[in-house]
């Protein structure tokens, strides 16, 4: 707890949709060096929550703690009122958290196609995997166009996009997004954006991760900004994106 | 601005046709082999020894029915080692040891040598057979006689639990860690039944027969098909039985290819295919890391166990001294020549590379001395071949000879330039 009270709280109440997920006290280390030091935060229903912060400042750790790659010294994971610290990582895809990591990690040798499918690998119900499929090649028309060719010959885009669309293919509560924007043109990540609000609209509650402070917090309900592992400021991404500190910051204000 | 939703005319190849180019790839490589077994047993059984002559001569040099029989056991190997390397992408060195495993399982379960495991003497009188072909040869009805078609399987199965046995305090290790241990593993099998002669309590349990190995071996039963007029119903060393054995061991070669290729196609396939390209990626999909991994572990070993047995038949024993590491090597190197991932590729690099082992190498040396007139021994030189054609391949080739498809795609194709991305978007905004 002595994360929190060192938080400075900005902003409004927050929304009253049911919690989603929570963290407490989440602590976690590589080896001797602490990569997380005691982050407790939560996302509620229908949301889309931020995790801004500099290089290094343990946002994709928090991300990868919470698909269970890494497991915490210290702290748990709640997801939908049952704790999931412990679970393995294929039991947290089943639970609904699915996770497009940093870096997109696209298996390249497979065809789009495949690699949708492969989003869709603990699911049975054929029908869903196809309804699923044909709405992510909605929301990305590019992907149709693209469909049978090896994902390792897309642009870094379309690769993005693939990433996406394939986390949205395990049908997730949760949506787990790491760096959407990184090493793609602006037009591309004004794109990449207003899809995330198109799928939050329709449905999914989204824990995003940015490094594009002012583009995820214009599209967010909630932020939570990290500094070396640590919650510096949280509080309705309205408000942050107005905060002189975070301005200053991250934002080149 | 609008937003980019209308879809532009489909370009490229369809899912569909994708699916259907492989279907047609399978079918033509499969009818392809078919006919050249066909051909070759053909030879073998009825045309060759009619023909005599000079054509016999040529085929018994370069390509003997046991050369051949023994190149189809090598793509048995190579299959098997290619589900743990090329479909898992999990670094083997140690795969001779699953060929030993399942070479011992045919010495304990269809040999005399049972009878002698005991040192005391005390299993001097075990006689149990099921359905087995001892040798009509008086005193070697002793020991366990399981029918050959039974103790595949069996073999089959005690491998794929020592690959998982050895497979699983290795799964978190990572390529050249892994590497490490699997050949240690690959060295410490066969010198524990090279040494197992007298193991337990006073030395009274012989494992393996030690360096002295197990012989013979029984015979490979042919029912139902011994009631077509001319196959013999017993295949053991007896000069008309080798092309039916021939067959036997194509027969077993296909069985694992379709294995492989059917595995590949489902959900397990997808998953080792997953882990392969990525495996933190493929763990965010739900694919239990763990569990898969030991699969293919087993699967492969699977394929190595029913090899070791039909190569027991094939050489009538089981000698420690041949599973030596160069074995490992060479079928990873099959593999790698082949094209790994792909069962075509595989079997045609299993089939050059073993043929340059047993007899083209030879004959090839044989016939250039003899036009030259030097006295090289290429068979000394045969290491040094495969390191070259290694190197050449990683030069010149490094796909294999016959790669996958997807690995071909992606290395013909290179990858579109975020300008690229970025003009097509804009193109697609304007229209």
């Amino acid at each position: 707890m002595s994360a929190q009270s060192s938080t400075s709280q900005t902003g409004e109440a927050r929304g009253t949709g049911e919690i989603l997920l929570k963290i407490d006290d989440l602590q976690v280390y590589y080896g001797a060096i602490a990569a997380v030091k005691g982050i407790s935060l939560e996302v509620r229903q229908g949301e889309i929550v931020t995790l801004i912060g500099s290089n290094g400042a343990g946002k994709s750790t928090t991300l990868r703690t919470i698909s269970g790659l890494i497991k915490p010294r210290q702290g748990s994971v709640t997801f939908a009122g049952k704790n999931v610290t412990t679970m393995s990582g294929h039991g947290i895809v089943e639970a609904g958290i699915c996770h497009s990591p940093e870096g997109r990690r696209i298996f390249p040798r497979m065809t789009v196609d495949e690699n949708l499918d492969m989003g869709a690998f603990l699911r049975n119900d054929k029908d869903g995997i196809a309804e699923d499929r044909e709405h992510v090649l909605e929301l990305f028309p590019r992907l149709r166009e693209r469909i049978a060719q090896k994902a390792g010959t897309l642009s870094g885009g379309e690769q993005q996009m693939l990433a996406v669309a394939r986390a949205m293919m395990g049908r997730p509560k949760l949506l787990l997004l790491d760096e959407p924007s990184m090493g793609l043109a602006p037009v591309l990540v004004d794109l990449i954006f207003d899809t995330i609000q198109t799928i939050r609209d329709q449905g999914t509650t989204i824990l995003l991760v940015e490094q594009n402070a002012l583009a995820a917090l214009g599209i967010a309900d909630y932020a939570y900004v990290l500094e070396s592992g640590a919650l510096k400021l949280q509080g309705s991404a309205r408000r942050l994106a107005e905060d002189d500190e975070v301005t200053r910051a991250y934002l080149g204000g | 601005m609008a937003a980019t939703t209308t879809p532009s005319p489909v370009t490229g190849p369809s899912v569909k046709d994708a699916a259907e180019h492989a279907r047609r790839s399978n079918r033509k490589w499969a009818l392809g082999l078919l006919i050249a077994v066909v051909v070759l047993f053909l030879l073998y059984w009825k045309i060759l020894p009619a023909v005599g002559g000079d054509t016999a001569s040529f085929f018994r040099k370069w390509l003997s029915v046991s050369a051949a029989s023994e190149m189809v056991l090598w793509v048995i190997f190579a299959l098997g080692l290619n589900i743990v390397v090329g479909y898992a992408g999990l670094l083997d060195l140690g795969y001779v040891a699953f060929w030993a495993i399942g070479g011992y399982v045919a010495g304990w379960f269809m040999s005399p040598f049972a009878s002698e495991m005991m040192n005391d003497k005390s299993w001097a009188n075990l006689k149990f057979n099921f359905l087995g072909h001892p040798p009509a040869i008086q005193g070697l009805d002793r020991g366990i006689h399981l029918n050959f078609w039974l103790v595949l399987p069996i073999a089959g199965l005690i491998c794929a639990f020592f690959g998982v046995l050895i497979g699983a305090p290795t799964l978190r290790l990572k390529s050249d860690y892994l590497a490490l241990v699997t050949l240690g593993f690959g060295e410490i099998i066969p010198q524990i039944f090279r040494n197992g002669e007298r193991l337990g309590p006073g030395g009274n349990f012989n494992l393996s027969n030690g360096d002295k190995g197990i012989t013979p071996v029984d015979t490979i039963p042919t029912w139902p098909f011994s009631y077509i007029p001319g196959v013999p119903d017993q295949l053991g060393l007896r000069a008309e039985d080798l092309p039916f054995k021939f067959l036997v061991y194509c027969l077993l070669a296909a069985a694992i290819v379709f294995l492989s290729l059917r595995i590949r196609e489902g959900r397990l396939g997808r998953a080792w295919l997953a882990i392969r390209e990525d495996e933190l990626a493929a763990s965010m999909m739900g694919v239990p890391l763990m569990r898969t991994k030991l699969a293919a572990y087993a699967v492969g070993a699977f394929a190595g166990g029913i090899g070791g047995v039909a190569f027991a038949t094939f050489v009538n024993g089981i000698y420690a001294s041949r599973f030596d590491f160069a074995i490992s090597i060479i079928l990873l190197a099959m593999v790698v020549l082949g094209g790994m991932g792909n069962v075509w590729g595989v079997t045609v690099g299993a089939l050059v590379l073993a043929w340059i082992n047993s007899t083209g190498l030879e004959q090839f040396g044989n016939t250039f001395n003899d036009a030259v007139g030097t006295n090289i021994n290429f068979k000394n030189y045969q290491f040094l071949l495969f390191g070259l054609i290694l190197v050449l391949m990683m030069l010149f080739r490094r796909e294999g000879l016959i790669p996958e498809t997807r690995t071909k795609q992606v290395l013909a194709e290179p990858e579109r330039g975020e300008l690229e991305a970025v003009g097509a978007d804009l193109e697609g905004e304007q229209a």
